[in-house]
């Protein structure tokens, strides 16, 4: 028998997975995939809690996640691209023009 | 059915989002005139958007002491949202007027810049009048993506992609944080409205001990920390600030981020108000620390941006006491003082606009060298921002703190008042610093490049109003802070 806890769990691995990428890859896209992976454990917890809980309003919320995640992805790939044309690298290691 | 559709068109009420309803309308119209205007003329996008923030800004003001609530109890517009939104459209108004000239000299004038700081403006509105979440989400991240595009804005210039770089990861990384506390506290209370989830947990007091509760708290909470900048969670804001267009880095710091207290300042007074005296702790160690990284390590600082920047932190902290205070003169008092801090902190940086060469290589310590006598005017205006941002009478700085302080100071939090005032005598020593190089030096350029452009003096002008105004007689200002207080 699969319950909420279990959902929990796994987003909960899916949360920690994202994080501990953000911290540790150094490839500014799979950085970004990483950002992604925390979002859709952040969706996946909600759409568990709102069956658990018995209403809607988490699954409405999983819709404005996946918009807004959307509209983010649009701006960040944008700023990639303008940041690979000057300097032609995304590892996050080159952005050390400003520091200290 | 046509019951439900009925009550839904009477939920929405459109007075509620009015002032921000204008400002996104405005901001998509003047997106158009952009795509028709010719290359390089910006001039009459940029007043276009200053008469319809002025639009905004009646709206707002007429609304004072008529809270309408809208879209099914998701939006609040009350004295607190209004006081808010009059701070971000004063924020966004300097901004627009510092930045015409200032685009045309770094090259760069295009249109959608004024467009997107509306639009910002916009979302900061919704936050701050937010009592639902899913508002407060969608508000912070309105004003999140606009910011993410305005901080990388110059997209020939290295630095400038990688602040907006930065900023976006960073960001979107600590939605994912604040997305999962919202989910917890969904999970734990069943709703996602503010107002809702207070009642749920005033029906079940023993919610706060739920560890589902506490963690979704926290989380929700480390989100915010990150975009209000409080130590440890403030490592992106000295590269944005010292990398994105300098227009933009004074908004940044003004705007946005007294939005975020706002939603901060909401959230916690009403849906954590049963973790007060853990959250108290938290808030305690945050204020010390964030005010202490701040000024220590702008102590080490020589670019001029970067020194600011860490000043904003320290000047976070210094808000946060208001958030330890928990009572009604501390909440005023982190209105009044985002009130104060955007018209100094603006005004440093619009003298820097003008200090700056194309590229503003130049904004360092030395680049200010004997500043003072070869632009009289400039000196004198940059000293009165200086004096405020290190909290003398007779500027704003000093009413701002002592308010903060004297909110802390009723709490019983004396230690933390006597460790706000020490970080301030040590915050003087870099901004006299700054002033030392003014005054005491040789100068060692005559400084022709640096011209008085129009807008820009007048966004001086008025800061420097705002500044003296707010310090000799903050006792009308104060009072309309305590009305819109919780």
């Amino acid at each position: 028998m699969i319950t909420v806890t279990h959902y929990l769990m796994l987003s909960a691995i899916l949360f920690a997975i994202g994080t501990l990428g953000v911290l540790t890859r150094k490839n500014a896209i799979v950085v970004f995939m990483c950002i992604e992976v925390m979002l859709n454990a952040v969706n996946l917890t909600f759409i568990a809690l709102s069956r658990h809980v018995g209403n809607l309003d988490g699954q409405i919320f999983v819709f404005f996640v996946m918009t807004v995640a959307a509209a983010e992805a649009a701006v960040g790939l944008a700023l990639l691209i303008a940041f690979y044309r000057n300097k032609e690298t995304l590892d996050v290691d080159d952005f050390n023009m400003l520091k200290w | 059915m046509e019951n439900l559709v009925q009550e839904a068109i009477q939920n929405v009420n459109l007075h509620a989002v009015m002032p921000s309803l204008i400002l996104s309308v405005a901001g998509m119209a003047l997106l158009l005139v952009a795509v028709f205007s010719p290359r390089g003329k910006t001039a009459h996008i940029a007043w276009l958007s200053i008469a319809s923030l002025i639009v905004a800004g009646i709206v707002t003001i007429m609304g004072w002491n008529d809270t309408q609530y809208g879209f099914a109890g998701s939006v609040q517009l009350d004295n607190f949202a209004a006081f808010f939104s009059m701070i971000c459209i004063i924020a966004a108004g300097l901004a627009i007027l510092m930045s015409d000239e200032y685009l045309k000299r770094e090259n760069f004038p295009v249109g959608e810049y004024y467009p997107l700081i509306l639009i910002t403006t916009a979302g900061a509105m919704w936050m701050v009048s937010g009592t639902d979440l899913i508002t407060i989400f969608l508000g912070l991240e309105v004003l999140s993506v606009s910011l993410y595009i305005l901080a990388g804005f110059f997209r020939d210039q290295v630095r400038c992609n990688e602040a907006g770089l930065k900023y976006f990861f960073l960001g979107a990384f600590s939605t994912g944080f604040l997305l999962y506390g919202m989910a917890l506290l969904y999970g734990v209370s069943g709703t996602t409205k503010v107002y809702d989830i207070a009642a749920y947990i005033q029906a079940n007091p023993d919610t706060t001990t739920n560890v589902m509760f506490v963690a979704g708290g926290l989380l929700m909470l480390t989100g915010f920390f990150f975009k209000i900048a409080a130590a440890p969670f403030h490592m992106w804001t000295p590269d944005v600030y010292q990398g994105a267009p300098t227009p933009i880095t004074a908004f940044m710091s003004a705007g946005p981020k007294a939005a975020a207290f706002a939603a901060l300042i909401r959230v916690t007074f009403i849906c954590l108000e049963g973790m007060q005296d853990h959250l108290t702790t938290v808030f305690w160690v945050l204020a010390v620390l964030t005010m202490t990284v701040g000024n220590l390590i702008a102590l080490n600082q020589k670019d001029l941006k970067r020194m600011l920047a860490y000043s904003s932190i320290a000047h976070a902290g210094y808000a946060m006491v208001g958030l330890v205070a928990w009572n009604e003169i501390g909440s005023a008092g982190i209105l009044f003082y985002m009130l104060v801090y955007t018209f100094m902190n603006m005004g440093a940086f619009a003298i820097l606009i003008l200090i700056g060469r194309s590229g503003e290589e130049n904004l360092t310590l030395d680049g200010v060298t004997g500043l003072g006598y070869k632009k009289p005017m400039l000196g004198i205006a940059f000293s009165i921002f200086l004096f405020a941002l290190m909290g003398l009478p007779p500027t704003a700085g000093f009413t701002g703190k002592f308010y903060i302080f004297a909110g802390a100071i009723n709490s019983g939090y004396i230690w933390l008042a006597v460790l706000g005032v020490l970080n301030s005598a040590v915050s003087l020593y870099y901004y006299l610093r700054i002033m030392i190089f003014m005054y005491f030096k040789e100068p060692q350029e005559d400084y022709a490049w640096v011209k008085i452009y129009p807008a820009t003096a007048v966004s001086i002008v008025i800061s420097v109003i705002g500044v003296l105004y707010l310090g000799i007689v903050p006792g009308s200002i104060m009072q309309l802070a305590r009305m819109a207080g919780f």
